[in-house]
């Protein structure tokens, strides 16, 4: 790319007897200049892309922030009728599911990823990776389907009815999990959310885990450490930074999922007071009520749009930083 | 090489001239709204189509949906159970007519009893919607249906997750019955739902499909979603004291005594209407469309379809127990409400 | 040699136990995906008959019925977004890999892409309503797909730019050694190299948007019927899906699941296509 750079960034006085290949030269010159304004300005339409959302996004949704304030965040309140809103409701839905998500799938990421890279057989290696990486393709739609027809049933009958038995009348736990047993809610939202995430993250570490170079684990396996110390403490520290990325990417994914989560949620405007209570995230408001949203209660949509890109824009901005220095970091 | 290049080609050609042609096709009339009569209008516009070859593209998003696309002028009609008041139709400069006659029902997943089985009265149903009463043996349920063993099961609310006309007749029922839901919830499109267990399901569809998910739900639905699916319906009391089943001859008693104009835009609520044979939750659906429409060949269309589906459309309406316009109000309709349309 | 037999033992244990939980993980993972997939096969399979290609969807409650129009609708979509994104993500791909080193706007043009890479869809879809379907005022086939291509041109600009990066670079200076201009040595050369990881790039992009619903919601909507005019509301596989399951019918139910195959199995053919041929290229 150097090469390319002290080509083109200096006027370049082609001296020769020759006047046609000085033709030749400046016409080219002028051609690269061309090319770069055209690609440079292809590259800017996705900066005004990005710029254009968040502005339109701000604009259509200033009415709320007005009448508001940034109250909005933390008002415990939808009521169309009245056009009393406040973004706290949706956001704890959207918080809670994409946290039980992640605490599900992150250590199961973790095992798989693990598994993939030190103990499997290498003859498995490669179809197994391939199946993670085409899991991950999977439409989201599908765990939504997979979340309302066959996994929110058997989740009432065998998971909600037994443990609210047991455990709904401990004193300081019980009431995470009292409430309706119908199979919708919170962590049942949370749990089909991480059946989404899991290939994505578990990808992603697989990736990273690899990125190691093989000099440092051979060096440790040759000191006599177990293949658990040596993912412990070698993989995982060098590994560190590339590892909370790809767990943030997941965060970013699971925060903006709709289908996964709106099958299963609840839908219900309503402070969720268990993990079975049915809640709604931020992306389930707007599925379903934007088709009907007029004026006012429109702009308070685009307002919780609005709150959720910032917030996985700060997520996903805090995992890139982590990945970048990551990368910087294999100075070998 | 050479035949890649040529394939590329063609491919480009036609893809072209799809996305030319489909451009210039005649395009369908276009309708948003009420999930209430859906089922009606879909008949409707498939038999339409059949015999004019004009489609009918009805998006079933809810009445608030449906209010919000005509008012944004991106549909030629809305629809919306839930009347607008005159003066907003002034202020929009649209008018408004109903099209159909329904009932909404109140729906139950109950192992052990038959459609109709258990009966229920308005305060009850108020109550347990209000979350008083939170499982199904509860003593007053049992008084209302003695001789049968109601289970112990918890009550999940099932309600409308998006602006809903039918929402909007059903509380508009609630505050009629219920002293308590009237001060303490009232009447909408999309209300605050008091009920501690309750789900939110999107379009009458979404209700049935999460009542018949859900063991003990209670939710309230379209008497055509009832009967298509086969759902267990509880019967109600009346304004007259009986306890009624939901259909057509009932929904039509409920009609029966309306004074359409006294209302402008025609906007009667038909809730715990008189009679002996009432139905108390029969509603009547709205459509909505522009006195100056922008596109007057549209607006002309829509009146054509509704014209047919007014004298042709009767059978289809009876099948899935909804209540045709009987022909003295249609006739009314054409000469009082579209001729206000400019043609 | 002595070592401390108990510490030893210890190690071993541990050593145990986290390899046994990773399998187990392994396992866990592998068997709660595998039953997604055959339930979805399952399920899928049993609605797949030709009706499903032939016939548009049908009204609530009639029988039969199919998803022709949703497919074509799908298609048409996706195919208008191939065309306006490719052009746009492989030239902003082709100035990451060329001028990348050099500028800033380059470096900014990089994070952006990556954040949208993985933005919450249904954003998008409220920001394309705004511009594109309230402004003009009504649903369309156009807005759907321009919500699909802000989907897809992240994930082509980034493809295109790692693949480019990957051309070795005496075949570049080999290039500049001859005297070419950048701009050829950039696409003439590089890119031409490139050209079959760009392509699975496409297809990946492909893939990625085939299955979006949500930006769809409120841009393309949805048509009973089956139509081809993109300028009105159009049939889509991920918004009918959405809209049968929700419902109590069974035969939407059974269409929506037929759909989810549908989709699926297009996804994972251009998956495991964009491998094939990537892989095949590349040894060359």
């Amino acid at each position: 790319m150097s090469v390319g750079a002290a080509m083109s960034s200096q006027p370049v006085f082609v001296e020769t007897s020759n006047p046609n290949i000085a033709v030749i030269a400046n016409r080219q010159r002028i051609q690269d200049i061309f090319f770069h304004r055209v690609t440079q300005g292809f590259s800017l339409l996705v900066l005004a892309a990005l710029m254009g959302i968040i502005i339109s996004l701000f604009i259509n949704a200033w009415p709320t922030f007005q009448k508001f304030g940034f109250n909005f965040i933390w008002r415990v309140e939808w009521d169309i009728i009245n056009e009393e809103f406040g973004a706290a409701i949706a956001i704890v839905g959207t918080l809670a599911s994409a946290g039980i998500a992640l605490l599900i799938a992150v250590p199961l990421a973790f095992g798989i990823a693990l598994f993939l890279t030190e103990t499997c057989p290498v003859w498995l290696r490669r179809p197994l990776g391939i199946a993670v990486e085409l899991l991950a393709a999977v439409p989201s739609i599908i765990y939504g389907m997979f979340g309302l027809f066959v996994f929110a049933p058997l989740f009432a009958d065998y998971f909600q009815v037994p443990v609210q038995n047991l455990l709904g009348s401990l004193p300081l736990v019980g009431f995470l999990f009292g409430g309706s047993t119908n199979g919708f809610g919170i962590l049942a939202a949370g749990i089909v959310l991480a059946f989404m995430v899991l290939p994505f993250v578990a990808a992603v570490m697989r990736d990273v885990f690899e990125i190691v170079p093989p000099i440092l684990r051979e060096s440790a396996y040759g000191l006599g450490c177990t293949t658990w110390e040596v993912v412990r403490r070698v993989v995982l520290p060098y590994t560190q930074k590339g590892v909370i990325g790809g767990i943030m990417l997941g965060l970013g994914r699971a925060l903006g999922e709709t289908m996964a989560v709106t099958f299963v949620i609840g839908n219900a405007n309503r402070m969720p007071t268990s993990l079975f209570s049915p809640g709604t995230s931020i992306a389930s408001v707007l599925a379903n009520e934007f088709g009907e949203a007029a004026d006012f209660h429109l702009s308070t949509l685009f307002a919780l749009g609005f709150l959720l890109f910032v917030i996985t824009f700060i997520v996903l901005s805090a995992a890139k930083i982590l990945m970048l220095r990551a990368e910087k970091a294999k100075g070998f | 090489m050479k035949t890649r290049r040529t394939l590329l080609k063609a491919l480009a050609v036609a893809s072209f001239v799809t996305f030319a042609m489909g451009s210039a096709m005649a395009a369908d009339i276009t309708g948003a709204g009420a999930t209430f009569p859906f089922p009606i209008y879909a008949k409707w516009a498939e038999a339409y189509k059949k015999v004019t070859g004009i489609g009918l593209n009805y998006q079933s998003i809810g009445s608030s949906g449906g209010l919000r696309q005509i008012r944004a002028k991106t549909v030629a009609f809305g629809a919306s159970d839930a009347p607008v008041k005159g003066e907003d139709l002034d202020k929009d400069g649209m008018v408004q007519f109903p099209a159909i006659i329904g009932g909404t029902v109140p729906v139950v997943n109950l192992d052990g009893f038959k459609p109709g089985e258990l009966r229920v009265t308005g305060p009850v149903l108020a109550e347990m919607f209000l979350g008083k009463i939170v499982k199904w043996n509860d003593p007053k349920l049992a008084a209302l249906n003695p001789g049968k063993t109601l289970p112990d099961q918890n009550v999940t609310i099932v309600h409308r997750a998006d602006g809903s006309g039918t929402t909007f007749n059903w509380t508009d029922y609630l505050t009629a019955v219920s002293k308590d839901w009237a001060d303490t919830v009232g009447k909408g499109a999309a209300v605050k739902w008091p009920a501690a267990s309750s789900i939110g399901g999107k379009g009458n569809e979404g209700v049935a499909a999460n009542v018949n998910r859900v063991k003990g739900a209670l939710g309230y639905v379209e008497y055509a979603y009832v009967k298509k699916n086969g759902m267990n319906f509880l019967q109600l009391q009346n304004a007259d004291g009986k306890y009624v089943s939901p259909d057509d001859k009932a929904f039509a008693a409920a009609a029966a005594g309306a004074d359409w104009f006294s209302v402008p835009g025609m906007g009667i609520s038909m809730v715990n209407a008189k009679g002996a044979e009432s139905w108390p939750v029969s509603t009547a659906s709205f459509i909505l469309m522009y006195k100056n429409p922008a596109d007057k060949a549209q607006s002309a269309e829509v009146l054509k379809f509704f014209d047919w589906a007014f004298k042709s459309g009767k059978g289809l309406a009876a099948e899935l127990d909804y209540v045709p316009l009987p022909d003295a109000l249609t006739a009314q309709i054409r000469s009082k409400v579209w001729t206000q349309i400019a043609k | 040699m002595e070592f401390n037999q108990q510490r030893y033992k210890r190690r071993q244990r541990s050593n145990a136990i986290g390899l046994t939980l990773s399998m187990g993980a392994m396992v866990l993972g592998l068997f709660v995906l595998i039953w997604i997939l055959s339930v979805l096969f399952a399920k899928g399979f049993s609605a797949l008959d030709w009706n499903m290609f032939t016939q548009s969807t049908p009204a609530p409650g009639t029988e039969g019925g199919g998803l022709a129009n949703a497919i074509v609708g799908s298609l048409m979509m996706v195919g208008f977004s191939v065309l306006v994104s490719t052009p746009i993500g492989v030239f902003a791909g082709l100035y990451l890999a060329e001028y990348g080193d050099e500028s800033k706007t380059a470096e900014l043009t990089r994070f952006v892409t990556d954040i949208m890479l993985s933005a919450p869809s249904i954003v998008l879809g409220l920001f394309v309503y705004a511009i594109a379907v309230a402004t003009v005022g009504n649903f369309s086939g156009w807005a759907g797909s321009l919500a699909l291509s802000l989907i897809a041109v992240p994930v082509v600009v980034r493809t295109t730019e790692n693949m480019l990066r990957l051309v070795p670079g005496s075949l570049r200076e080999a290039a500049f050694a001859l005297g070419a201009p950048r701009w050829k040595v950039a696409t003439l050369v590089t890119l031409r190299a490139a050209r079959s990881g760009v392509m699975t790039g496409l297809l990946l992009a492909v893939a990625r948007i085939s299955g979006e619903t949500a930006p769809l919601l409120f841009t393309a909507l949805n048509n009973q019927f089956f139509s081809t005019n993109m300028g009105a509301p159009m049939s889509n596989l991920p918004v009918v899906i959405f809209q049968f399951a929700m419902s109590p019918y069974d035969n939407w139910i059974r269409l929506a699941w037929g759909g989810a195959l549908i989709i699926t199995l297009s996804v994972l053919a251009l998956n495991v296509i964009a491998r094939v041929f990537f892989r095949e290229k590349s040894a060359v």
